[in-house]
């Protein structure tokens, strides 16, 4: 009976540091991801099966794979992928520097931020939809309204993280650059900047993958160029393993541009708890 | 041994126990006073708040001489850090006026504290507010970083007071790494940095143990016998007040105001035998009964 009784607690002590270890390491993902993938794309192929669904309604996996190889081989699909890329990261650029700047502003001066929030707060709550056939007007049918799109989606949550950001600078900080009297750019570089740096990190991550989001939007609705209006090609001609298989490019672009993001973080704020984390969307 | 049995070794260790010099020194000082004099005439200060109005310090006069030792005693929320604070330019008093060597502390029109005035203050926060993105060594040379000083000698300056305070070993670490109290001799040792005339210090030993706590009192008390300077230091310990202090200034509780000046006729350097003199305990006494009957 003893034996009996013990011998679970010995099981558990004998496999619990391997289990913890598997838990906290990066390599967790790298087991996890592709077999989730994996019961994704069965539980796909299944239902087509199953339900005998029409492959213009929803293509099986292996229909989509075969359609991304195909479109991976066409020239368009790079021309349309470099446009994209284009936009969204002019935009975003855009974006980053308003948004950025008038955080900072609007952080230090708080009657303005007062005085301009309802204005700044429409910009928000208008469905940015409802706004590109403007731009399309203002701005023509080229790049131009694509990258005020991605701008404006992605202006808005830097610009608030930067707020935050500022405002949330510890004020023994600022008493002790105070007592040192050091001049307002000391300041600024010191402890201005790198206090408030994993805000506004976190502001550029989300404002990256809000780009892309803007930049697509932009040319789903019109323009012939881009990976947005190549997705409509698609769905015009009734090729819907392509139309996936676009929407894999944008996923896996929309992928590539926050990675890069956050590398940015782990590199630039290696001190900040949140290095080595990613922030979840 | 292990690794952080040894860390506490080497940090106790290596504190400043060069009481060679201490010992040899006879006379009172060395340095000539290099420290300003500080005047307060009738500073009061009244924090304004949504909930009402909080009368923090009564009106308050006291005159610090250049290099003088002084220290303010006082239970919990009597205004000691408000006072200090107003002394560094921190915050504007509601009444009253500050002068430092002669010159008053604020402009008496846009209420501004005069550069001129504070000249070279540190000070030591109540907190130690440290950067956390910092390492330890640029921690402690950032006052020297606004002063025009170059890197290799900001370094060499760190190094120097990163062993006065006993943390040699930790010049490259980050202060998340360190312990309060280790973190606090940080602070210490950056509020040194730039060589400050006035040494301002908000219950600097608060967070150290009782034999590390006297091995700080003892390198201050020789900080301040080599170089000289004005030092106003906060402390709630009654018997670290009567080791550093040339006059305690004891503070009443809330409102806070002052309520007596004791100067302490101890010959220095005082050392840990100090504390077993008859006049030390007597003046512990002396201060113990007053500070009970304010606050009874
Ligand atoms: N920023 C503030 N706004 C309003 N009231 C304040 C502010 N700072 C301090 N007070 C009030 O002023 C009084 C004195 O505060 P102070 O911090 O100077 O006390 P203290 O003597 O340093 O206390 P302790 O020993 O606990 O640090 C307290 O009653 C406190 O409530
Ligand atoms: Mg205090």
């Amino acid at each position: 009976m003893a034996t009996l009784t013990s011998s679970p607690a010995v099981a558990a002590a004998a496999v619990r540091p391997r289990r913890r270890r598997l838990k906290d390491s990066p390599a967790l993902l790298w087991v996890t991801t592709p077999l989730l993938l994996l019961a994704f794309f069965g539980v796909w192929k299944l239902y087509t099966v199953l339900f005998d669904v029409s492959p213009l309604l929803l293509p099986p996996p292996e229909q989509v794979a075969r359609a991304l190889w195909d479109l991976l081989g066409q020239d368009y699909l790079y021309t349309a992928l470099y446009f994209t890329l284009y936009e969204t990261i002019v935009g975003f650029g855009l974006a980053a520097v308003v948004g950025i700047a008038l955080g900072i502003i609007l952080g230090r001066a708080r009657v303005l931020e007062r005085i301009l929030s309802p204005f700044l707060v429409a910009t928000q709550v208008v469905p940015k939809v409802a706004i590109v056939p403007l731009f399309l007007l203002w701005f023509g049918f080229g790049a131009t309204s694509k990258i005020f799109m991605a701008a404006i989606i992605a202006f808005f949550v830097m610009m608030q993280n930067t707020i935050l950001g500022i405002r949330s600078i510890d004020p023994g900080h600022r008493d002790l650059m105070r007592v040192i009297q050091a001049p307002w750019w000391k300041r600024v570089i010191s402890l201005d900047v790198p206090s408030s740096m994993p805000y506004v990190l976190t502001g550029v991550e989300l404002g990256i993958v809000f780009a892309i989001t803007g930049a697509v939007v932009g040319e789903y609705l019109g323009g012939n160029d881009g990976l947005g209006a190549l997705a409509v090609v698609m769905l015009s001609s009734l090729r819907t393993d392509l139309l996936f298989a676009t929407v894999i490019v944008m996923t896996l672009l929309g992928f590539a541009l926050y990675a890069i993001v956050a590398g940015i973080r782990r590199f630039a704020i290696p001190w900040h708890e949140s290095s080595g984390r990613t922030t979840s969307l | 041994m292990s690794a952080p049995a040894d860390r506490i070794a080497s940090e106790l260790t290596e504190l400043p126990v060069d009481r060679s010099v201490t010992m040899t020194e006879p006379n009172r000082r060395t340095g000539t006073p290099s420290g300003a004099g500080i005047d307060l005439e009738g500073v009061g200060k009244t924090y304004v708040t949504d909930a009402g109005n909080v009368l923090a310090l009564k009106p308050t006069d006291l005159k610090i001489k250049p290099g003088e030792f002084v220290v303010l005693l006082g239970p919990s929320g009597c205004g000691k850090t408000t006072l200090l604070r107003m002394l560094a330019g921190l915050i504007t008093p509601t009444e009253g006026v500050i002068t430092i060597n002669g010159r008053p502390l604020f402009n008496e029109r846009t209420e501004q504290p005069s550069r001129d005035a504070l000249g070279d203050l540190g000070f030591v926060f109540q907190q130690a507010t440290l950067m956390p993105w910092r390492s330890v060594w640029r921690n402690i040379a950032l006052p020297l970083e606004t002063r025009g000083v170059k890197k290799a000698e900001r370094r060499e300056r760190a190094e120097q007071l990163a062993a006065q305070v006993g943390l040699s070993d930790f010049l490259d670490h980050r202060p998340r790494a360190l312990s309060g109290g280790m973190q606090q001799r940080v602070a210490i040792a950056r509020a040194l940095a730039h060589e400050p005339s006035i040494l301002l210090m908000d219950e600097p030993f608060g967070a150290l143990d009782a034999m590390t706590r006297d091995n700080m009192n003892e390198m201050l008390q020789k900080l301040w016998m080599e170089t000289g300077k004005t030092v106003v230091l906060v402390t709630h310990s009654i018997s670290e007040a009567v080791f550093l202090a040339d006059r305690i200034v004891l503070l009443s509780p809330r409102p806070g105001r002052v309520q007596d000046i004791v100067d302490v006729d101890i010959a220095r350097p005082r050392t840990l035998d100090t504390a077993k003199q008859d006049r030390f305990n007597e003046l512990v006494v002396r201060l113990r009964g007053q500070l009970g009957e304010v606050s009874a």
